[in-house]
């Protein structure tokens, strides 16, 4: 069941949430929407839910245009950031909720309930209340009750978010192979890039209700559309006009026509990846990311001075990334230039 | 709020920390037991005394006449069908209140309260005008057993509403999403998803509204008075005082308080049923009945 | 918001809701208002500025300056010695402060009738000092204590479970002692609890009938208040001095009503 979302918009008074937001989320497919607070990104996810209603746009299920039809006959799945758990009722009765009302018999919703019971690895706890369940468990049973009554989508507003960082973790890996085994098209809303990187097959990156690109994980790391997408993804430099990752600054003893003269701040070891912060003649600060080995290789030390040689430096200023020479990156490019920096000393 | 009580860390009494200035806990103590005992528990306690000061068995005869045992169970069954009435329009009403917007909300939300704000007298005077020979549209049912029934629907409003009002504005909203996503229309999800979790409110509202309207006295006075036909036991007791029966006026009065304080008893039942699967959050010292306000909503998420 | 609800049913709660509350609240009151002033405000005014009718005012203001305070000084005693120190008798503490809630007003008259009467248990000890209780001031004052003894009590304990002892301890590790503490730290953080409980209370007071007709005998001119007075008139049909003084009742009401919501938005704060 492909998504499609065309031409969404939606306010909430003078806030705009959506801003002519087209989307498409193919059948089968595993997609994260992504950005900051504000980003619209659960609202999009809402609506295509039908619990807000767009001003104008459509959205479309399985080529059906759905705008109109109220979130109980859209047959989708919705998970909760905060599980949204019937606390007046057991495990067993919250997933066998959809059934009930749906007036499956008894022994059906039974054998359907313990089948999801262990597809969320909750066997056993049938009798319990949410409220004697850990958090993590809490949002596993949420899932079986969404996807016990089949839906055709299933939608997950930050899932993880009110987890502790371990749990999350689990539950996420826990999730892609999850998706595997039921092949539903899932779409779920996260700020996490992270999450969303090591999750989703597809991203789209929202920004104060727009679509600011949408790929694959690698696509957005490596072409980024713009300056927001770009830092958005991983960590960024900026150097004057050009953005430049963190792994992407090569740092050398010897100057040459190449290299920029910095010093060295401050060494930063966090695990196994090296964070060296450096600041430029001009009070630019920039950090580089090293391994042991080239950090040890260079023998740097703080309050010295190195010299560093961006590699692999984007522009989203339309013309080319300055001080290449010549290169020929097209007019209004919107997918970076990509380019060897000299630098002018 | 009880959220955060569980999780506050928790000091340990230190005998040494005195929370009450310049005194100890113990003077304080002795502070409140006196003031308590002097202004509640010794009149109550003469009470008993004189009800019972011509033996068991002049208590027993005053209870047992027929004059007592009508004006206890009219008020007994006029109570029950008030609580009935104002547990599906209290609740209605706290409904509108809470997830509705209508022009002049605001103002309907304070005059709630006004049942409890005006004197019981005047409440009866008002109903009267209203309501009785002069009646301005021409409905007259004063002195009958209507009018208790309306005088005590009048007193008794707030109690209700103001115990399903916060239960209302707490309650997780996501999880009547949720049932929509799931398949359930708007009834199925108030029968199955909101009516169980304002149920502990609504009781303890009840009770409490059962509990002040079995001892109702000022609002019936006028309107309803003391007809043969009408008259509650609270009438009785006042008018058995004017005769000079104080031993009768006593027992009936025992036997008033105690099944006020069964209902007591029960709202405090409630309240831990209430709270056994943490569903709601009904916590007595908060309740708005008594305190009147409306919490807003509460984070509850651990 | 997002659970539908039809167009039918909702003007149909609102019908229902509204109506009822049209009906059964605001309707009596404007026609309290209506009729008093109907033949203007010179009959109603005559019955309120009459000595009987003043005397009334007065007495009723006299036992809310008394009753209030000391149930207020009670009140915060009491819910400090709730909430912070627990010990086995606090449920008793609090089903008592629960009592007046169940009680008839009636009963409650009755009692203190009994216990200060001329068999009462006080009876020889106040006749030797010459304190008059009953069909008097005093019995009046303490009818208003004991119904009103839980508003304040019941207001400032959630406030304090609320805010916790934290803020309490932090002072006493700069030095403050139990007093300042008090004083600087907790009081001001419960202040709109007791305040809300202040406001009920003194409405209580204003508005007890029942409790007060027993213990001071109606006495025109001498045990009368307010809401006595209101009774007395009706029944000797001076409607405009009934009017008139329920008129000034609800007046008062509807200034408690302010300041109930004011409060209620202060506290949520």
């Amino acid at each position: 069941m492909g998504i499609s979302v065309e031409g969404a918009n939606k306010s909430f008074g003078d806030f705009q949430a959506l801003d002519e937001v087209s989307i498409e989320v193919p059948d089968g497919s595993l997609t994260a929407l992504l950005g900051p607070s504000g980003s619209g990104k659960s609202t999009l996810l809402r609506a295509i839910a039908g619990l807000e209603t767009l001003d104008t746009g459509r959205v479309l299920i399985d080529g059906e245009d759905v705008s109109t039809k109220p979130t109980q006959k859209r047959e989708v799945g919705f998970v909760f950031q905060h599980y949204a758990a019937f606390k007046h009722m057991t495990v067993y009765e919250n997933v066998g909720f959809g059934l009930k009302i749906r007036k499956w018999k008894k022994g059906e919703i039974r054998a359907r309930v313990d089948e999801l019971l262990n597809l969320v690895q909750l066997p056993g706890l049938a009798d319990r209340y949410p409220s004697q369940l850990s958090g993590g468990q809490r949002q596993r049973m949420a899932l079986a009750r969404a996807l016990a009554v089949q839906p055709q989508v299933l939608l997950l507003d930050e899932p993880f978010g009110a987890l502790d960082a371990k749990v999350r973790k689990d539950l996420r890996t826990w999730l892609r192979n999850l998706h595997e085994e039921m092949n539903v098209t899932t779409i779920f809303v996260t700020h996490d890039q992270e999450e969303a990187m090591d999750v989703a097959g597809q991203l789209v990156v929202m920004n104060q209700g727009r679509v600011e690109q949408s790929g694959s994980a690698a696509d957005l790391y490596e072409k980024p559309a713009n300056e927001f997408v770009m830092s958005f993804v991983g960590e960024v430099n900026r150097l004057g006009d050009d953005f430049v990752r963190p792994h992407d600054i090569e740092i050398v003893r010897d100057r040459d026509e190449s290299t920029e003269e910095a010093m060295v701040q401050r060494i930063v070891a966090l695990g196994f990846e090296i964070r060296v912060e450096l600041v430029l003649g001009d009070g630019t600060e920039v950090w580089a990311q090293l391994t042991r080995g080239e950090l040890q290789r260079l023998e740097l030390r703080e309050g010295q001075i190195a010299y560093l040689r961006p590699v692999h430096a984007k522009s989203f200023n339309g013309s080319a990334p300055s001080n290449s020479p010549g290169a020929s990156t097209p007019q209004g490019s919107t997918d970076g230039g990509d380019a060897e920096v000299t630098a002018a000393a | 709020m009880e959220a955060h009580a569980a999780n506050s860390p928790v000091a340990p009494p230190r005998a040494r920390h005195f929370r009450l200035p310049g005194v100890g806990a113990g003077l304080g103590r002795g502070y409140v037991v006196l003031w308590l005992s002097i202004i509640v528990l010794l009149p109550l306690a003469a009470m008993l005394d004189k009800s019972l000061s011509e033996g068991v068995g002049q208590f027993w005869d005053q209870v047992t006449s027929p004059a007592a045992i009508q004006s206890l169970e009219l008020i007994l069954v006029c109570s029950l069908i008030v609580v009935a009435i104002n547990a599906v329009f209290g609740t209605i009403v706290a409904w509108l209140l809470v997830r509705d917007n209508f022009p002049g909300k605001s103002i309907v939300n304070a005059i709630i309260d006004l049942p409890f704000a005006l004197p019981t007298i005047v409440a009866s005077l008002i109903l009267i005008q209203l309501w009785g020979k002069n009646s301005p549209v021409g409905i007259d049912f004063a002195l009958t057993r209507l009018a208790i029934v309306v005088a005590l629907c009048f007193v008794t409003l707030p109690f209700v509403v103001r115990a399903v009002q916060p239960l209302l504005i707490e309650m997780d909203r996501d999880m009547e999403e949720a049932a929509a996503s799931l398949g359930a229309g708007g009834a199925t999800i108030f029968r199955r998803i909101i009516f169980p979790n304002l149920l502990p409110g609504l009781a303890a509202g009840v009770a409490l509204a059962f509990a002040r309207a079995l001892g109702e006295y000022g609002s019936v006075l006028l309107f309803a008075g003391g007809k043969s036909d009408t008259t509650v036991a609270s009438i009785l007791i006042g008018q058995k005082i004017e005769q000079g029966n104080e031993v009768g006026a006593a027992a009936i009065s025992i036997v008033l308080l105690l099944m006020a304080l069964v209902c007591l008893f029960v709202i405090t039942l409630i309240q831990r049923w209430g709270t056994r699967h943490e569903r709601s959050q009904v916590n007595l010292a908060a309740n708005p009945v008594i305190t009147g306000a409306t919490p807003q909503k509460g984070d509850e998420r651990e | 918001m997002s659970v539908s609800r039809s167009t039918s049913s909702r003007w149909g709660l609102r019908f229902l809701g509204l109506g009822y509350i049209a009906v059964l609240l605001i309707a009596p009151l404007v026609l309290l208002f209506y009729k008093t002033f109907e033949d203007g405000l010179a009959a109603p005014w005559e019955a309120i500025t009459s000595s009987d009718g003043l005397h009334a005012l007065k007495l009723t203001l006299l036992t809310v300056v008394i009753a209030v305070p000391l149930n207020t000084i009670f009140g915060v005693v009491c819910s400090l010695l709730l909430v912070r120190h627990k010990w086995k008798g606090n449920w008793l503490i609090d089903a008592a402060i629960n009592l007046p809630f169940a009680i008839s007003p009636v009963v409650i008259g009755l009692s203190l009738f009994l216990l200060y009467g001329k068999q009462g248990w006080f009876e020889p000890g106040l006749a030797e000092a010459g304190i008059k209780v009953l069909f008097s001031t005093p019995g009046i004052i303490l009818a208003c204590i004991f119904v009103s003894v839980p508003f304040v009590v019941r207001e400032t304990v959630p406030v304090l479970q609320e805010i916790g002892t934290e803020q309490e301890q932090a002072a006493e590790t700069l030095g403050a002692n139990a007093w300042q503490t008090f004083w600087r730290v907790t009081l001001p953080a419960i202040r709109w609890g007791v305040a809300y409980g202040v406001v009920l209370c003194t409405a209580r007071v204003l508005g007890e009938f029942g409790a007060v007709s027993v213990v001071s005998g109606n006495i025109s001119g001498e045990t009368q208040t307010l809401p006595l007075f209101v009774e007395k008139n009706y029944e000797n049909f001076n409607l405009p001095g009934a009017f008139g003084a329920a008129v000034l009742l609800a007046l008062l009401a509807l200034v408690v009503l302010m300041a109930m919501n004011l409060l209620k938005r202060k506290e949520a704060a």
